[in-house]
């Protein structure tokens, strides 16, 4: 197993936990319908690129990992985590600014990797990774860009207006 | 052509038709209550309607200090005389004998009559509080498009400047924010590129998710007119509902709803490949067309008929028309804006016009609609959550224009996130952070999505509301002091139609009892506040409207709204002004881009854009990056499915629409005998074989019921579009016993009580226009009729199922060429 297979691997576990984070963030947001309805349409563009990532590493010959049996709920992960930073109670507005930060993390996570992947594609002349890269790598930008904007309308009010 | 027509039967009115590139001949519609003669008037006042947005000029005639009557203004280009129904009967509402005229105050729970004194301190007293204890955010202005210039621009200054809160928005968020996003997507910046008149020229009309024939009826008119003359239009209608307009189209498209990214991807696509594009055009005055042309590559007819559900060959047919027409107009409204993907479906409008070169000559433009009256200023003046004038509120040399303009500092406004819009305002509401609304000149109970949850955000006791308005609406019920406010005829200002026309409307006679003009209630809340500006002056500095609008007129200076050159004396008279309008267009602008695209350029735009799926904000480097010229952007955006779907508990999928008979919630059109008669209650419109397979008839009780409740009305039964229902959106609680909500134990009669809380990510528009739903019978209507119109969209699809809609003797309107007895005032005409 060559490095860019581990970066589509990597990619891959990365694709799939955000798809997942996205899916959660749109229950647990119910009540914010933005955040609602189009957490799950970006969850859609994450489920895609992760199903690309099983194809190309399935003709390398490195099919990707089996889907755990019981992953971990991500919203308990993503819960843990803010409610250790706010406290007992944490006000609604101030988890979800915490939770769109760490979808923002997360995409910017996959958006290295897939920086790394142009890169090797690019390298090893593999047209194909490269075309895959460059289909997908725009949209996990867009998903950044995304939780960037909430992050920068929700804060004032949420942060400074009790 | 002088004759007497029922205008409730006949919407319409008789033809004057015309040839292309002929001017639209002249039709006077006069309307007096009866027993009222023409000699009796003794005086005529400029007006224009607030009732749509097309801006038709008119008279108010006034005997012993009351409105008696109206008729259109025959030298105003925009309706050369012209009246529609709602403009000649529904100012009746004006004297309704249920007119708020004093102030009230809730004591104990109730709403008590009180004091203009006593009412605004309460506002006074509570906004410094808040301001105290929890900033200027706690602060939030909901408001109208149905208010004036004047007063948009005040509330605007005293919002933005003087709380110093980004929570101000209108309702034309459910109107018209599509169209002013769509444009500053394409465009760089807000500004309607046609203009109505090229209607007279155009060889082929597209209509767009848009119903002219009920929304904009004058327009209709001139359609139906060149319809009758030498060498006539062609109609491209897109509308799943089969309207007077699909009715004379040579192409109609009746797609299922959510799916118009799809279909003009599509017709797109069709127009690429057969080459039917102006490359020069394209080279001179885009960017994009690479990204737009792979995007809609694969965007076969045949694909987009399996997802919209219309055959290919229309499909193909249609984008023949567009592709091979001359002179191309296309309008656009709430089929498009507040559907599924709103503003990436109006975007592939502007598209295919900067694909086919088709702008800034006559005949050749997009009308990218609004439905209010005076949501064009709501626009320009700041209220609608953007910054006054287009300034981009990410440019920090406008935000510093418009903080010398009113001698603030910069920080003094906020701009550090995109002004707050209207469901966003209600979701802070909800969570508790906003804790003051004031709502002037609109009815959010009613006409806002999902209402009983607007309802329990309104009641909370926490959440302080003031509401303006005419009438105790539903929203009023729910509020903690109500102030009386005057209306149209009552008072004086400007407003600017769709087509950027801007018109004078003069006080006619006085409001009833203590009902004062919002922009005197605006400036008092300002003095009483005590706004002051950087060297300790008064903020605002204005007293009356046309000292608000000279203010006005120096904020929009420069700016593509330019208003520099209009004056109250050059409206008086002849007809409106289409701005810009300065020094170097003193007779204003009929068309904008005539020689390219002026405002896109990266200093000057209105906004840097943003994405059309996710709405995420581009910055103004990206911008410059992909747009360094300025030139028009085509836009690409690949189709996705709509958020919620028919499935076998809600197998249907539910539209909401409006009437020709009514405005908004009812509150004047209800009040009118003849509007309120054509149409007098709710009703549900399923397609034929619907009907048959459900077992259902004509007039039977149904109740439509969606995740979020239920409604109940009688069956219409039309050519809609199979698997899709219609329910006007209209109708309320004020003249049923609940008040503002169905009564304990009866069932629901608004709309919005089914429809999604759910808004384009874009413009941040609502989607009235994409829900699942059941059908169910609730009780047969043995013979009963809907009370639904049998003269518009609402038509029954078997002739003669329901008696047909008419006005008798009260709606007989005068209909002939300019009359002799023009009064000594309001001349011109
Ligand atoms: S009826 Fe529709 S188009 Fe008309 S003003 Fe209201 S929201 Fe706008």
């Amino acid at each position: 197993m060559n490095g860019t297979t581990l970066v589509l691997r990597a990619l891959h576990h990365g694709e799939r936990r955000l798809a997942r984070q996205l899916t959660a963030v749109a229950e647990h947001h119910r009540a914010e319908h933005e955040v609602h309805h189009v957490a799950t349409d970006l969850a859609r563009w994450s489920r895609e690129h992760a199903n690309r990532l099983a194809e190309a590493g399935r003709v390398r010959g490195h099919p990707a990992e089996a889907p755990e049996e019981h992953p971990p709920s991500p919203l308990t992960a993503l819960r843990e985590g803010a409610a250790h930073a706010l406290g007992d109670r944490p006000d609604p507005g101030l988890l979800l600014l915490w939770d769109l930060r760490k979808l923002h993390l997360s995409a910017s996570g996959n958006s290295l990797y897939w920086e790394m992947l142009a890169q090797a594609a690019q390298a090893a002349h593999d047209g194909e990774l490269l075309q895959l890269a460059s289909r997908c790598h725009p949209q996990t930008l867009r998903q950044m860009k995304w939780t960037n904007t909430m992050v920068k309308v929700l804060s004032p009010q949420v942060l400074t207006t009790p | 052509m002088d004759t007497s027509v029922d205008r409730i039967a006949d919407p319409w009115g008789g033809r004057t038709p015309y040839r292309r590139h002929q001017p639209w001949p002249a039709r006077v519609d006069t309307f007096l209550e009866p027993g009222t003669g023409p000699e009796s008037v003794q005086r005529w006042v400029q007006t224009a309607s607030i009732l749509h947005s097309d801006g038709d000029a008119m008279d108010i005639a006034v005997r012993d200090g009351r409105m008696v009557g109206v008729r259109g203004r025959v030298s105003d280009r925009v309706n050369r005389g012209r009246l529609g129904p709602k403009d000649l009967f529904a100012w009746q509402a004006n004297s309704a004998r249920d007119r708020l005229t004093r102030p009230l105050v809730r004591r104990a729970g109730r709403l008590e009559e009180t004091d203009w004194d006593t009412a605004m301190d309460r506002i006074v007293e509570r906004s410094r509080e808040l301001l105290a204890d929890r900033g200027p955010g706690s602060i939030g202005f909901y408001t109208s498009g149905q208010l004036f210039l004047e007063e948009y621009y005040t509330l605007a200054v005293l919002a933005r400047a003087g709380i110093g809160t980004g929570h101000l928005d209108g309702n034309t968020r459910l109107c018209t924010a599509t169209a002013a996003e769509a444009l500053k997507e394409s465009f760089g910046c807000d500004g309607q590129p046609g203009t109505y008149d090229d209607i007279d020229h155009a060889d082929v009309i597209a209509l767009f998710g848009h119903n002219l024939p009920e929304t904009q009826p004058v327009q209709w008119m001139r359609v139906l007119d060149r319809l009758a003359g030498g060498d006539p239009p062609r109609l491209v209608c897109v509308d799943p509902r089969p309207t007077a307009a699909a009715r004379r189209a040579t192409v109609h498209l009746a797609p299922r709803l959510g799916t118009n990214v799809a279909l003009l991807n599509a017709l797109l696509h069709e127009i690429i490949r057969a080459g039917h594009i102006d490359h020069d055009y394209i080279a001179a005055h885009t960017v994009g067309f690479e990204e737009l042309a792979r995007e809609v590559s694969s965007c076969t007819p045949e694909w987009a008929a399996g997802i919209c559900d219309v055959p290919a060959a229309r499909i193909r047919e249609a984008a023949e028309v567009l592709g091979t027409a001359d002179r191309l107009l296309s309008t656009v409204l709430q089929g498009v804006y507040q559907s599924h993907q709103a503003t990436a479906a109006a975007v592939q409008i502007n598209n295919l016009h900067l694909l086919r070169g088709m702008l800034g000559r006559p005949g050749a433009g997009v009308l990218q609609m609004n439905g209010q009256p005076t949501a064009q200023n709501t626009r320009e003046c700041g209220a609608n959550g953007d910054l006054p004038g287009f300034r981009n509120w990410q440019n920090d040399r406008h935000v510093a224009e418009l903080a010398a303009v009113w001698n603030v500092e910069p920080e003094t406004i906020p701009h550090h996130a995109p002004p707050t819009h209207a469901m966003q305002m209600f979701r802070f509401a909800e969570q508790g952070s906003i804790r003051m609304l004031w709502i002037s000149g609109t009815n959010p109970a009613v006409s806002l999505p999902e209402l009983s949850r607007i309802r329990s955000v309104l009641s909370q006791d926490r959440l302080f509301v003031v509401v303006q308005d005419l009438f105790l609406t539903e929203t009023a019920r729910l509020a903690d002091v109500v102030l009386p406010a005057a209306t149209w005829g009552e008072k004086t200002g400007t407003f600017t139609n769709a087509d950027r026309t801007v018109h004078l409307s003069d006080k006619a006679v006085e409001p009833p009892g203590q009902a004062r003009p919002d922009l005197d209630i605006f400036l008092d809340y300002a003095a009483r506040m005590d706004f002051r500006d950087r060297d300790g002056g008064p903020l605002i500095g204005w007293h009356d409207p046309e000292s608000a609008f000279e203010a006005w007129k120096r904020c929009s200076a420069g700016r593509p709204c330019d208003y520099t050159g209009i004056s109250y004396a050059a409206l008086r008279g002849g007809s409106g002004i289409q701005w810009p309008c300065g020094e170097d267009t003193p007779e204003g602008t009929p068309r904008l881009y005539t020689g390219g695209i002026t405002w896109a350029r990266p200093d000057d735009c209105e906004s840097y854009g943003r994405d059309l799926v996710t709405g995420a904000a581009t910055d103004a480097v990206e911008y410059r990056a992909a747009n360094p010229e300025g030139k028009g952007m085509l836009r690409a955006a690949g189709y996705l499915p709509p958020h919620e779907e028919p499935d076998d508990r809600y197998p249907f999928q539910l539209t909401t629409g409006r009437t020709v008979y009514h405005f908004h919630t009812r509150t004047k059109t209800g009040r009118a005998p003849q509007l309120d008669a054509a149409a007098p209650d709710v009703w549900v419109e399923a397609s034929a074989a619907d009907a048959s397979a459900a077992d259902l008839a004509e007039g039977d009780v149904v109740e439509v019921r969606t995740p979020r409740g239920a409604l109940r009305g009688r069956l219409r039964i039309t050519g809609i579009r199979p698997g899709l229902l219609f329910v006007p959106f209209h109708y309320g609680y004020w003249d049923t016993p609940g008040g503002h909500r169905p009564a304990d134990g009866t069932p629901g009669r608004a709309a919005n009580e089914t429809t999604v809380t759910d808004w384009d990510p874009v413009s941040k528009q609502p989607l009235f226009k994409t829900a699942a739903a059941a059908l169910t019978l609730v009780e047969r209507g043995n013979g009963t009729p809907s009370p639904a119109p049998t003269t518009t969209a609402s038509a029954p699809w078997r002739a003669g199922a329901a008696p047909p809609t008419t006005g008798g003797r009260s709606a007989l309107v005068r209909q002939g060429p300019a009359m002799p007895w023009t009064g000594p005032a309001g001349g011109g005409a």
